[in-house]
């Protein structure tokens, strides 16, 4: 579904993402991980269009999408969502996701009716005319996915989406992670928790340095010796293979 | 019957009995009113709804003023026919300076100095090519009939700026319930987040500028045909784009009747501003009063109630 094909992207002298490859395939829920600083977000934001990469290709169900801009890619069926939260802060909850749906309806009562749908889907159902200012960082969290969710995305890219929640949350969102995948959605996320990430995803990629330094289920990942030594440590590879 | 659509019932009746129950000098006071409405929405449209901030807003209205006077006069056009040809050089005018400034990427305050530094370009111009007769300015010539956009009745001009100042309402309204809203207001939120949601920033920050230009040109004609005179300070002066971002801003921009509640403040404060110098000697040195009393209300207003006068009738949070 998505091929990403030796990416580089620098900025300035800094070779934030280099040569980095990955697939997706359709159905399948992929975790990206690797230790802070290692292009994760940059290989992401590449992806979806926000950076143009210096070098190699981004393809989407056998397009090729290298460089669109990012509406175009999202128009195509790929939706990207930020580690920082970016809210509308200024509308309600239900326009913040409206603003999602418009994607593909220009009728508001349509668009009102789906941002409802979406809302119950990711829990906030309760929170519809909540300004996005005054939201929790786990209400912000849920709102980044809700809005892309609303967008009709046949592949969702989730730039941590659990990073600053309570253990709750997490077990919260995660199960809205697998809703979502239920419901017909591939997703590709980065993530720091690795308890989620591990439970979540059936196959993982590790970046470090812009280099991808491995790929493979979550437990073998766990056992590669380059992964241990770069990101993971060895307290936290005995904790997962247990 | 729902409040609000009461409310406007209300308003709309006392609006077109006013002019019936007035002097005539009160009457130009409340055209004034709904005309500086008018051309305060057409900035609120692209700086409250859109948040693309103009500082040279008149630049569009100096466009719409010049392009049918210069019709009517040198090539003898009647001025309902150069109306629309005015809001079209208006919405060109627009379209230029958002593919010229949102191309290069300007945002915030950038773009803002930049529609500045446009309206300066065009009052110089102005001042100096021949076919707006230069610093002379343009008068057109007095012939007061309906069908020559003079009016003889202070009356059918207020009739025409209420008129005007409605359908600028109507435009907002619909603003607050379209997609284009909708996606006008995610830009103003946040841009990177409405990329990301599919939506074309740069067209729409294109359009909605085109669209405000339009509007806003329409104002410029009106106010060529009310006064029968333009000239480069007249047409292109900064003051006429501080007055429309500021009765936005007092009203509350990126509302509907942000813009009127404004100019019906501003216009007030005019008023009694000026009955207060020639009853109290100590102000009748203090010239224009009216301009201390805006500076004193535009702190207030940015420091007590940044969304403007609006606010304060809004009980709960907007929703669609």
């Amino acid at each position: 579904m998505l091929e990403v094909r030796e990416v580089s992207k620098s900025f300035g002298g800094l070779k934030a993402v280099d040569r980095a490859s990955l697939d997706v395939a359709c159905g399948e829920i992929v975790g990206l991980i690797g230790p802070n600083g290692a292009g994760k977000t940059t290989l992401f934001a590449t992806i979806a269009g926000f950076h143009r990469p210096d070098a190699g290709t981004v393809s989407f169900e056998g397009k090729p999408v290298t460089g669109l801009a990012p509406h175009r890619i999202c128009a195509a069926g790929m939706v990207r969502t930020f580690q920082i939260t970016q809210p509308f802060a200024g509308i309600s909850v239900r326009e913040n996701i409206m603003v999602g749906a418009y994607l593909h309806t220009a009728d508001r009562r349509l668009a009102a009716r789906e941002a409802e749908a979406v809302a119950a889907l990711v829990g906030m159902k309760d929170q519809l005319d909540q300004r996005g200012a005054d939201l929790t960082v786990a209400g912000r969290k849920r709102l980044e996915l809700a809005r892309a969710l609303a967008t009709g995305p046949r592949l969702l890219l989730l730039d941590e989406v659990m990073a600053g929640l309570n253990p709750t949350e997490i077990v919260e969102i995660v199960g809205v992670i697998r809703n979502i995948r239920e419901a017909g959605v591939t997703i590709l996320l980065i993530e720091h928790v690795m308890q989620a990430v591990t439970s979540l995803a059936e196959r993982v990629y590790v970046l470090n340095q812009g280099r991808m330094i491995a790929e493979g289920t979550p437990a073998s990942i766990a056992d590669d010796e380059q992964v241990i030594e770069a990101y993971l440590g060895h307290g936290a590879a005995k904790v997962l293979r247990a | 019957m729902n409040r609000p659509l009461l409310l406007c019932g209300m308003g709309l009746t006392a609006a077109i009995a006013y002019p019936l129950l007035v002097p005539n000098y009160l009457v130009t006071i409340g055209m004034l009113v709904f005309f500086t409405a008018f051309i305060g929405q057409s900035w609120n449209i692209a700086g409250g709804f859109a948040g693309q901030t103009s500082f040279g807003h008149v630049v569009f209205f100096g466009t719409g003023a010049y392009t049918s006077t210069i019709l009517q006069v040198t090539y003898g056009w009647n001025p309902w026919l150069a109306w629309p040809i005015a809001m079209a050089a208006g919405g060109a005018v627009g379209w230029v300076i958002a593919v010229l400034s949102f191309r290069a990427g300007l945002r915030g305050s950038y773009f803002a100095l930049i529609t500045l530094a446009f309206a300066e370009v065009f009052r110089i111009l102005a001042n100096s090519v021949p076919f707006t007769k230069g610093g002379l300015g343009m008068l057109i010539k007095a012939d007061p009939r309906p069908i020559n956009f003079q009016f003889k009745d202070p009356i059918w001009v207020y009739y025409l700026a209420l008129l005007l100042c409605i359908v600028s309402l109507l435009i907002a309204w619909q603003l607050t319930r379209s997609r284009f809203g909708a996606r006008l207001v995610a830009i103003r939120e946040n841009e990177d987040a409405a990329r990301a949601l599919g939506i074309d920033v740069f067209a729409e920050k294109v359009k909605v500028l085109t669209l405000s230009g339009a509007m806003c040109a329409a104002g410029g004609t009106f106010y060529a045909q009310k006064y029968l005179y333009i000239d480069p300070g007249i047409a292109f002066g900064v003051d006429k784009s501080v007055e429309m971002l500021l009765v936005s801003m007092v009203g509350g921009a990126g509302t509907i009747f942000g813009p009127l509640i404004g100019s019906f403040t501003l216009m007030g404060i005019n008023e009694v501003t000026r009955w207060l110098a020639s009853v109290v000697p100590a102000l009748k040195n203090v010239q224009p009063l009216s301009l201390v009393v805006y500076g004193i209300m535009l702190i207030l207003i940015v420091a007590r109630l940044p969304d403007g006068l609006m606010s304060l009738f809004r009980r709960r949070p907007r929703h669609a």
